[in-house]
């Protein structure tokens, strides 16, 4: 069986799934920015394998895939600050009970 | 003649306005005289041109000026073009309203001397002066609906140019309020002629009603909704109760305004529209009928009024009615010919009454009286202008009542009899108030307050007030002899009646003839009766107010038509009727739909606001949810 486009588009489907219900289900917030990554990765996967196979002479799509991972790790170091400042407030990292935007 | 001629006649008194109250106002605040400089130079220029005008339309074959359109408004199909119409009608106003307004701006400035609101004054006058010659030089109903609602306004705002004074801002509104119910007859009747016809142009409007095009139901109603707003814009009964009140502006506004210009522009308005009236009998009867009627009711009051300004206003209506009927019996020629005398008697009348009161401070007959002495020139000038009233050959009274009273005779009898009455009770209150204010002894001193003046040693107006008034007398004199040959009515386009005879026959010849005799015998009664009863004293005046208790009163309540319009019209009908309705209205519909709406929002926002859990995961699922429906509907509906 020859690995096609079809199976990278596949696996990343699943990744990004899993991520996104991992980021709507999960409690902690911790688990939640992991399951962002997860997302991120998912869509990485997705843009290379579509520069491998659909425009093979182009280097573009894995171009945008390191761009996404230099923002992902800027997004992750943001991400656990907010988590630590919230926890250093709250001592939580809890996401239920941060519901301030309540009416 | 340039065709900016007659644009420049309106728009120079305009630009007086804008001078005086954008830069003088501001900052020549302490040098006042500017404002009356300014006016009167614009005027006097407006002046000029008009009797350049008057030459112009008199060479012209057909007495109408040729005058290039200029492109108002376009919406869909409609065009309104804004033209002049300038034909012999205009150009005879336009001569009398800028030269009674010429005089009574120079008069102004001994008057209005000292007042702080002298700026204001004359920019109001100058508003006021170009309103009405825009009115009279409009060619198209809208145009003219504009400038007529201008001279309201102006009169509007002079009436209570006292505003401090209770009783002059009330009258104000009266004026206001009361010329609006004829002002909507007008308005009606524009929207219904331009409906059927789909033109405002009048010109076009007179050719259609002559063609026949415009006739019937519809031109009856139309005419009559025009004599509607005459009616309100010239105190013609039932509407006539705001002109009397009026008198609470300064005297020269009652002299410019409500005297000579303003109020005779609902004579000039149904002049104007005359072929419209003259296809319709019943409108044209009902315009006799009113001014016939309104003559002599309004005469039946001024018999007994005891301060000189409401004598004479009185007296304007009585006269209004008269020219009304003019027009209603023997067509514009009569009408105008009357409204181009009257201007110039009665501006004068109330310019010698402004000149009483600038000496006396007071309005009041019973404490004036031996003025002769202290000032003749005032009373030579009054004099004239009331023998002119009178109607005595061969003053300019005399030839336009007298067309009134021919033509009236030969169309309807009764009004000819009501016209004749009209005659003698003019006689009698022109001479009772020169018997009571120059006649006799003095009888004031203490400063009464009513007046517009401070009270003080009689004395003759300064020469600035005097001259004007010279002017107007000689003009009372003679005015009236343009038509003696019957060429004013020709230069108006009266057909027919025209005798060809020379103007030292027509002037003497005149009295050969049985009616003007008749109604100089009437006059010379009314004032042998003023005479025995308030100079002579052969009867005494309070003996015969006693015998005819009722009738007196009556008068003297005005025929109680103020507390009718008051209680009945406005504090039944108005007051507790339709503002009642419409306050419930008010209060329950559209305070109930806008309280509902608030009502509404807050409820549903109650409800809705449960959705808002401040958990981001929430609202996560919900824009993935949403995410996910519109890659399906793109899917199945792409």
């Amino acid at each position: 069986m020859s690995v096609g486009l079809e199976h990278y588009l596949v696996l990343s489907a699943v990744l990004f799934s899993i991520g996104l219900y991992g980021v709507l289900a999960k409690r902690n917030a911790v688990v939640i920015l992991m399951c962002i990554e997860i997302m991120l990765n998912a869509v990485n996967i997705a843009l290379v394998a579509f520069s491998r196979y659909v425009v093979p002479m182009l280097l573009t799509g894995q171009i945008f895939a390191i761009f996404v991972i230099v923002v992902a790790a800027a997004e992750a170091a943001v991400g656990i600050a907010i988590i630590i400042a919230i926890y250093r407030n709250r001592q939580s990292v809890d996401v239920d009970k941060f519901d301030l935007m309540k009416w | 003649m340039p065709h900016q001629v007659p644009w420049l006649i309106f728009l120079l008194p305009f630009l007086s306005l804008i001078i005086i109250s954008f830069v003088l106002r501001p900052f020549f605040n302490n040098r006042p005289k500017l404002g009356g400089y300014v006016t009167i130079g614009a005027i006097g220029i407006s002046f000029i041109f008009s009797l350049w005008v008057l030459l112009e339309v008199f060479a012209t074959p057909g007495h109408k000026l040729d005058i290039p359109d200029i492109q108002w408004l376009v919406i869909g199909d409609l065009t309104v073009q804004v033209g002049l119409l300038v034909d012999s009608l205009t150009a005879v106003m336009l001569v009398v309203v800028t030269l009674v307004s010429l005089m009574v701006q120079i008069y102004s400035q001994g008057y209005m001397h000292g007042d702080p609101g002298y700026h204001r004054y004359f920019a109001f006058m100058s508003l006021f002066t170009a309103c009405m010659l825009g009115l009279v030089m409009a060619d198209n109903l809208v145009f003219m609906f504009l400038f007529w609602e201008g001279v309201g306004l102006g009169s509007y705002l002079l009436i209570g140019f006292w505003f401090h004074r209770p009783s002059a801002a009330n009258a104000a509104k009266k004026a206001f309020i009361v010329t609006r119910f004829g002002d909507f007859g007008f308005l009606v009747a524009i929207l219904l002629l331009f409906y059927n016809t789909g033109t405002f142009n009048i010109e076009e409007l007179h050719g259609l009603a002559v063609a026949g095009a415009l006739a019937g139901t519809i031109l009856t109603w139309a005419a009559i909704g025009i004599f509607a707003g005459a009616v309100g814009k010239s105190a013609q009964f039932p509407l006539h109760v705001w002109l009397p009140d009026a008198m609470e502006g300064p005297t020269p506004v009652s002299a410019l305004i409500h005297a000579a210009t303003m109020v005779a522009a609902g004579v000039f308005l149904v002049a104007r529209m005359f072929p419209l009236f003259e296809h319709s009998h019943a409108a044209l009867t009902t315009v006799a009928v009113i001014g016939g009627f309104t003559a002599i009711f309004a005469a039946s009051m001024g018999l007994v009024m005891t301060d000189i300004k409401r004598v004479l206003a009185y007296s304007t209506i009585s006269q209004l009615g008269y020219m009304m009927l003019g027009l209603g019996v023997g067509g514009v020629a009569v009408g105008i010919f009357h409204l181009f005398n009257h201007a110039f008697f009665k501006a004068l009348l109330f310019l010698g009454a402004g000149s009483v009161n600038h000496s006396t401070g007071t309005f009041d007959m019973r404490e004036m009286g031996g003025l002769r002495k202290a000032m003749p020139w005032t009373y030579i000038t009054f004099l004239i202008a009331s023998l002119s009233l009178a109607g005595i050959w061969p003053l300019a009274g005399f030839w336009s009542k007298d067309e009134v009273l021919v033509y009236s005779f030969a169309n309807n009898p009764i009004l000819f009899y009501l016209a004749m009455i009209t005659v003698f009770m003019t006689a009698f209150y022109m001479f009772r108030a020169i018997f009571m204010t120059f006649g006799g002894e003095y009888r004031g001193g203490a400063a009464s307050g009513h007046g517009e003046h401070g009270g003080g040693k009689l004395h003759e107006s300064p020469m600035v007030m005097v001259v004007p008034m010279v002017i107007l007398a000689v003009l009372s004199v003679a005015s009236g002899w343009v038509n003696v040959t019957g060429s004013f009515s020709q230069f108006l386009g009266h057909g027919g009646h025209v005798e060809a005879h020379g103007f030292i026959d027509g002037f003497l010849g005149i009295l050969t003839h049985p009616l003007p005799l008749i109604s100089l015998l009437v006059a010379g009664l009314g004032i042998f009766l003023a005479y025995a009863m308030y100079s002579a004293k052969w009867i005494s005046a309070e003996a015969v107010g006693r015998v005819f208790k009722p009738l007196h009163t009556l008068f003297y309540m005005k025929y109680w038509f103020d507390e009718l319009y008051e209680r009945v019209i406005v504090v039944r009908v108005l007051v507790d009727g339709i503002f009642a309705a419409l306050s419930v209205f008010d209060s329950r519909v559209v305070d109930g739909a806008v309280n509902g709406v608030a009502r509404g929002t807050n409820e549903a926002s109650g409800v809705m606001r449960r959705a808002q859990t401040g958990q981001l995961q929430a609202y996560g699922i919900a824009i993935a949810i949403g995410v996910i429906a519109i890659a399906v509907c793109f899917y199945l509906f792409s």
